[in-house]
């Protein structure tokens, strides 16, 4: 599965805030953010990523700024896999085929995609259970499956494989992979250093709602520019054992 | 207390030996409440699942209302309809008093608050659990109705078996505008008060088994489909 259309990107962040309750969660963030590279936005806890995905994403209104994409997105151009996935209440293929459905597309075209995913994913053997009884690394494959079926140029991943034991999170970074080679843009929140050595070619790093560092990994983990990434980073020498 | 021990006995026999003017008061109970039922469910499912998912002035103050019709008096029901289906009434000319079809529009009347607003707190939840996955994947509020309804079936059941508890129990509104005519609009309920003030405890007491028979499936029916949910994860 290959999408080679990538007419929404870049995408601009400009001057990008929001306020919940009168506080403010996201300060004026600016960012360009080009098609190829995968994007990991790096933070400690509560530092904003999750938000910042949400509103780049379109889920929530920001309260002042512009989210601009180069041309004008249809609903499915860029999609999102949540930290827990949402299943519905119907079997593995069903799923796929409503998130299809939804996109507007014919019968035979849905077949044939939600055959496609199920394969590419490894989902084929699981295709008749009920979603809701998989197990966590199952649900978050489907929930991958769901997103990457609609063919997304860009795809949004909210700490996927935050509660997933090493091994599932192994099978879902390749999968991310994968989805990455089909030309698919992958824009993905974490908080695991680890994580985002493997799989960033650029970093984003958030502190306190602040974006603090736009830049190539190499690069971020070598010489961070802002004391917030840096003693970020420390904290995973002082865990070592 | 032999009058008593006599008119069970009596009343198990009838029950027993199916007898004819209990199966037909019986059956048009169970036809006028199920009809009640369906047309109640058709339009109190989705509105239910419209107040939970749908923002627009006047929804929480609607909210409000359908919660406090649940505990509508039916006596004013069967008023209201009594006085819309009375010859003078905006209705009159349709010619439905003291018919089993002006019972249904009282009892659907009566219900759809009801499992409506049984319905919303259901897809209150489920909406609550789905709104960013179906909002991300493109999908309207108005469009998540039927998808709450789908997904939410087996949950909703128990909204609609309250439904059909309170139709099947409900006296007062069926009385005012059914009338309570032998063999065309004597239900269940009208029967046994007024077999009762007439002292024919027997046939009185054989309705009140079939009733409760009737309220214990219901209540059993709705604790298998919780169990079924709870079980399955759905």
């Amino acid at each position: 599965m290959t999408i080679k259309d990538h007419s929404i990107l870049p995408l601009l962040i400009e001057n990008l805030s929001y306020e919940r309750q009168g506080k403010k969660l996201i300060h004026s963030v600016n960012c360009r953010l080009e098609a190829g590279k995968r994007t990991l936005i790096l933070g400690p806890n509560g530092s904003g990523k999750s938000l910042f995905l949400r509103l780049a994403h379109g889920l929530i209104p920001p309260t002042s700024g512009q989210i601009r994409w180069a041309t004008p997105p249809s609903a499915q151009a860029h999609a999102m896999v949540f930290q827990r996935p949402v299943m519905l209440r119907r079997s593995v293929a069903a799923n796929l085929d409503y998130a299809l459905q939804l996109a507007g597309l014919s019968p035979a075209t849905r077949r044939n995609r939600r055959d496609e995913v199920l394969e590419l994913t490894n989902l084929s053997p699981l295709r008749d259970q009920q979603a809701r009884v998989l197990s966590g690394g199952e649900q978050q494959r489907l929930a991958l499956a769901r997103a990457w079926s609609l063919r997304p140029q860009v795809l949004f991943l909210d700490e996927p494989t935050a509660s997933l034991d090493p091994s599932a999170t192994e099978r879902i970074e390749e999968l991310i992979e994968k989805i990455h080679a089909s030309g698919t843009k992958i824009i993905l929140t974490t908080h695991n250093l680890r994580q985002a050595r493997r799989l960033g070619d650029e970093l984003l790093f958030f502190s306190e709602g602040r974006l603090c560092e736009h830049s190539p990994a190499e690069r971020f983990f070598k010489t961070p520019q802002s004391p917030a990434a840096e003693r970020f980073l420390d904290s995973e020498y002082r865990l070592l054992p | 207390m032999n009058d008593f021990s006599q008119a069970f006995w009596l009343a198990l026999n009838m029950v027993l030996s199916l007898d004819s003017d209990l199966l037909d008061i019986a059956g048009l109970s169970l036809q006028v409440s199920l009809s009640a039922v369906a047309f109640a469910t058709v339009l109190g499912l989705p509105l239910g699942t419209a107040l939970a998912t749908l923002r627009f002035p006047g929804r929480k103050a609607l909210i409000t209302v359908l919660s406090g019709l649940m505990g509508l008096p039916p006596v004013v029901v069967g008023l209201s309809v009594y006085l819309l289906l009375s010859r003078s009434g905006p209705l009159g000319p349709l010619g439905l008093l003291y018919t089993p079809q002006a019972m249904m529009i009282a009892q659907t009347l009566l219900i759809i608050p009801i499992i409506a607003s049984l319905a919303r707190q259901t897809a209150d939840d489920l909406w609550n659990e789905y709104r960013e996955q179906l909002t991300s994947l493109g999908c309207s509020a108005a469009r998540a109705i039927p998808t709450l309804l789908y997904d939410g079936r087996y949950r909703l059941t128990t909204a609609v078996l309250a439904g059909f508890g309170r139709a099947s129990a409900e006296v007062g509104a069926v009385m005012i505008v059914g009338g309570n005519i032998d063999h065309l609009t004597r239900v269940m309920t009208s029967a046994i008060a007024l077999e009762t003030s007439r002292g024919e405890l027997s046939l009185a007491l054989a309705l009140g088994m079939v009733l409760v028979v009737l309220s214990f499936i219901i209540n059993a029916t709705s604790w298998l489909v919780r169990d079924h949910v709870k079980d399955g994860n759905l």
